[in-house]
Order: structure tokens, then sequence, then C-alpha cells
């Protein structure tokens, strides 16, 4: 048995184990036959074939399936979820004058339409050829084009912008950029996602891809995909960002985490974010 | 009667401080083909805290991961691992040992945690802080917390 281990890890090395491991090690679909429909017209892309550059899976799904019927009812009809309060609350920011300039995003880019699409691809390389979240561009604005002071990375403010930026991206396919300026983010991305880390030296993949569809303790495991955020959280009560997820979870296995905003967060946002390239975005979602 | 107590306490004191010095430290465990002969502190497991340091988060948190009948009153185990049921029948108790001061000795590579190890951990933090630690890093376990859930695994027959 010790020794079968030994090989199992020498085709790991090799990445040959792994690709039977996503569908092998458990019925693969967590939720079969089962549909994401919001408000009983829009049907979301919940589960499409692994991106090449994935090998440790064979299928991708979006954390919706993984939940029960009551959490996944909340996202299906905008009047019952939750998460809408934000992204009214980000839509009424978006005209609002803010900073020294006397601008509101409005001033600049009309309609908040104009952000279709824009979710869909973050994190990206900007001009200056750094990796930026949704919520970097955003402050970018804030600070430098309004004069405003930057908005904090947890803060309901930038929820608000992140929650009604990314519904104009709804039933989008997620569309990451992994090659060109953006590979050497990615890599590095890919490095964190398989690093043990903390007391407990589990590392993303050790729970999301080894894992997915089991349980620690009482929590489903899903495949930690990103598609779906900003979330609202029935447990915390509110919404919360992708890296303060990513904390979460980092601190979790007893580490020393990363702070939101810092450079490590952006890589494996990235480098999630392109796991789930060609699940739908779901605006904002809900998860237990 | 209060004045024996006082007493019992002071001749107490200095024995306690003799077995903890006596418990051997993480890195000074000795493993054999993942097995550990020898208690870690010389004192005798007691399966009841063993049962609390099972399904104890901060503490071992055993049923974060595993079934097992021994712990069948508490609410949603997870299964990560495979169920504990008949451990006690089928490894040693110095097997045992190893498997929970440090199951990567039996099981290479295996998601499980080791339970009494200090060094070699990349990013250590303070408990759930997520801060680094401020002082040398301490087992998740104590060598005779480990004794206890090794004394409880025992009973799993
Ligand atoms: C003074 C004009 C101005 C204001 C006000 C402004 N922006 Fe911008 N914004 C820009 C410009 C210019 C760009 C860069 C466009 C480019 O480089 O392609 C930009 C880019 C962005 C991007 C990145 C879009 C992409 O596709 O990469 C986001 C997101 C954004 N702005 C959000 C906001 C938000 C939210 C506000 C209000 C809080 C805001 N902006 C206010 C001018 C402005
Ligand atoms: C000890 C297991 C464990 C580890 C290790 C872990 N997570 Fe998680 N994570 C969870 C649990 C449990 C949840 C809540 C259930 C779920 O959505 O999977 C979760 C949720 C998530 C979610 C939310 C998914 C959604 O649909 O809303 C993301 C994203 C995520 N994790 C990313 C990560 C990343 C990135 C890492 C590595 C830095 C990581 N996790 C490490 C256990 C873990
Ligand atoms: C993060 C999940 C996790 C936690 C927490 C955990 N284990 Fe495990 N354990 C595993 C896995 C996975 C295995 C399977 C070993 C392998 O093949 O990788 C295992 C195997 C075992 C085995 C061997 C079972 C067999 O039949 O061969 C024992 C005994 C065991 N664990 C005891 C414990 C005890 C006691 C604790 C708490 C102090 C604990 N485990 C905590 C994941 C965990």
């Amino acid at each position: 048995m010790m020794k079968l281990r030994k090989q199992a890890t020498a085709m790991m090395a090799l990445g040959l184990l792994a690709l039977s491991v996503g569908g092998m090690a458990r019925a693969a679909d967590p939720d079969p036959g089962v549909d994401l429909v919001i408000n009983g017209d829009t049907k979301l892309v919940t589960r499409v074939p692994a991106p090449a550059n994935i090998p440790g899976l064979k299928e991708v799904y979006s954390g919706w399936l993984f939940h029960d019927p009551t959490t996944q009812a909340m996202e299906t009809d905008d009047f019952s979820n939750p998460a809408m309060l934000a992204v009214d609350a980000g839509n009424a920011a978006w005209s609002t004058v803010m900073g020294t300039e006397g601008k509101s995003c409005a001033s600049c880019h009309n309609g908040i339409d104009s952000m279709k699409g824009v979710r869909a691809s973050m994190p990206k390389v900007n001009k200056a050829g750094k990796l930026w979240s949704l919520e970097d561009y955003i402050n970018d604005c804030v600070t430098n084009r309004m004069g405003a002071k930057a908005l904090g990375w947890n803060s309901n403010e930038m929820s608000g912008l992140t929650s009604a930026i990314s519904m104009q991206s709804r039933g989008m396919p997620v569309d990451v950029a992994t090659d060109g300026a953006a590979a050497p983010f990615w890599k590095e991305g890919e490095k964190l996602y398989y690093t043990r880390t903390g007391l407990l030296e589990l590392s993303c993949a050790s729970c999301h891809e080894m894992h997915f569809g089991d349980h620690v303790r009482d929590e489903r495991l899903s495949q930690g995909q990103i598609n779906g955020f900003p979330v609202y959280r029935l447990k915390t009560t509110n919404m919360v960002s992708i890296h303060n997820r990513f904390y979460g979870c980092v601190r979790d296995t007893r580490a020393e985490s990363y702070k939101e905003g810092t450079d490590p967060l952006r890589e494996l946002e990235l480098y999630v974010a392109s796991r789930g390239n060609g699940l739908s975005i779901e605006g904002v979602s809900v998860r237990p | 009667m209060k004045r024996l107590i006082v007493l019992g306490a002071l001749v107490a004191l200095p024995l306690c401080a003799a077995v903890a010095t006596a418990d051997t430290v993480p890195d000074a465990v000795k493993f054999d083909n993942g097995a550990v002969a020898q208690s870690l502190t010389g004192v005798a497991g007691d399966p009841a805290d063993g049962l609390k340091v099972a399904t104890t988060r901060p503490m071992g948190n055993c049923i974060a991961c595993h079934v097992a009948a021994g712990w069948a009153k508490f609410a949603d185990p997870g299964d990560i691992g495979p169920a504990l049921d008949g451990v006690g029948s089928k490894y040693t108790e110095a097997q045992l040992r190893g498997i929970v001061a440090n199951a990567k000795m039996t099981f290479p590579d295996t998601l499980m945690p080791s339970f009494y190890k200090t060094s070699g951990f990349i990013r250590p933090g303070d408990g759930y802080t997520a801060k680094a630690p401020t002082g040398p890093i301490q087992p998740i376990l104590t060598a005779q917390q480990v004794e206890d859930v090794v004394a409880f695994l025992m009973t799993f027959k």
C-alpha cells in the first residue's frame, strides 16, 4: 500500500494522476440535473469542462451547485437575494459625486452598463504591467481621478460598487487571460494554490481540488470558484470580497494569512478565476 | 483538612515540573516505520480527555475529517479521511501514536495534519489569528493530549 502511494506521488508530480483525481475520487457532479435559472428567465452556466491548463480537474462547478435547496433558492430570485441590497447601494453610489474634483463615476463612464464585461476579465494586467483586481481599478479612479480617499477593500462602499459592476456581467463567461503579460502572475498563483500552508499544512487543492463534494465537519466543500463573487454569506450576514474569502481560508490552515489587496492574493485570484474560465459570472451570489 | 490540600499541592508541584521536562520534545520523537513505541510522557493516556481533544476545534478536531462511533453523539462529522471504527484493532498503540504525532511518517503526503510537530512549516500562524506566532511554535497538541487521543483510539475495537 505504501508502495502504491509512492507511485501515486511520483505520478502526481508528472501531472498524470492529477487528471484522474478530479473525476474518479467522487461522484463528480455535485447536483446532477439541477440548473441555476435567475428570475425564471436567465439560465447561468454552472458546469463546464475544465480549461486545458487545469489538469487537476475534469469538469468545473459553480459553488452554487454544492449547497442546500434553500440557499440555492435565495439566488434564483432577485427579490429574495440579500446581496441585491449591495447592488442597489452600488448603483446609487455610481452617480453620487465624491472627492475634490466634483465628479461621480457616471461623469466619465456614463451609465453603469458601460461596465459590461469588465468583471468577467478581472483580475488583469494594467497599462503599467501590474496585475490589478477590480478593487484596484476602482480605487485608481477614486483617488487619482476624483480626488477622494481610497475605499477600504472590505468596506460597504467598495462591495456596493463591485456588486453593481459585477451585475453588468451576469451570465457572461469568466474569461481571464492567463498568457502574455498575465503568464508570470498566473504561474505564481498556481504555485500558491498548491502550497501547503500553516500548522495544518493544507493547500487550496487539498480541500477544493482533492475533496470537493466532501465535508469538513458540516461544511460541504465546493471547488472554491470565484465566479459568484461578491458573495452574500449567510453565516456572517454580509458581503464578502474574493480576497476576504481567501484570507479566511488561509487563516483556517492555522497560517499567517495574506492581507486583502496584496500581490499574493491578486495572483491567487487570477489563478483561481482561470480555474473557472467558462462558468457564468453570477453577478452577486448567496452562500452559507 | 485545608492544610492537607495545600501540602498536597506543594508536593504535586515539583512532580508536575518533572513530568513536563520528561516529555519527549517533538523534534526528538523516534519513528520506526511510522510507529512511535515510547510514550511521549510516561503517563498513561486518559480516553475521556482523548474524546474532548478529538472533538474540539482548537485541539485535535479529528471530527472535522473523520466519522467514528466513538463520537457519534456529536453532530456532523466530516468525511475527508476514512471512518476510524476499528482502528484500535487494526493498529498497535505504537502505530496509532505515530499516526497522531505525525501521520506523514505513515502515509506520505497525507492531508492529515501532524499534531506533534514544531518545524518545517510554511507560513505558520498563531492559532487561528491569521498572524505569525510571537514566540516559538507550539505543537497543535501537547504530549499528554497525544497520549490521551491514542488511549481513546485504542478503545475503537
Ligand atoms: C475623471 C473620469 C473618471 C471618473 C470620475 C471615474 N473613472 Fe473609472 N476610469 C476612467 C478612465 C480614464 C479609465 C481608464 C480607461 C482605460 O484605461 O481604458 C477608467 C477605468 C475604470 C475601470 C477599469 C475598466 C476596465 O475595463 O479596465 C473601472 C472598473 C472604473 N474605471 C470604475 C470607476 C468607478 C467605480 C468610478 C466611480 C467611483 C470611476 N471609475 C470614476 C475615468 C474615470
Ligand atoms: C481546510 C479546507 C480548506 C482549505 C485548505 C481552503 N479552503 Fe476554501 N473553503 C473551505 C470551506 C469549508 C469553504 C466553504 C464551503 C465552500 O464553498 O467550499 C470554502 C470556501 C471557499 C470559497 C468560496 C466559494 C464560493 O462559491 O463562494 C473560495 C473562493 C475558496 N474557499 C478559496 C480557497 C482558496 C483560494 C484556498 C487556498 C488559499 C482555500 N480556499 C483553502 C475550506 C478550505
Ligand atoms: C484535515 C483532515 C484530517 C484531520 C483533521 C485528521 N485526520 Fe486522520 N486522516 C485523514 C486522512 C485523509 C487520512 C487517510 C490517510 C491517507 O491515506 O492519506 C487519515 C487517517 C487517519 C488514521 C488511519 C485510519 C486507517 O484506517 O488507516 C487514523 C487512526 C487517524 N487518521 C486519526 C486521526 C485523529 C486521532 C485525528 C485528530 C487528532 C485526525 N485523524 C485528524 C485526515 C485527517
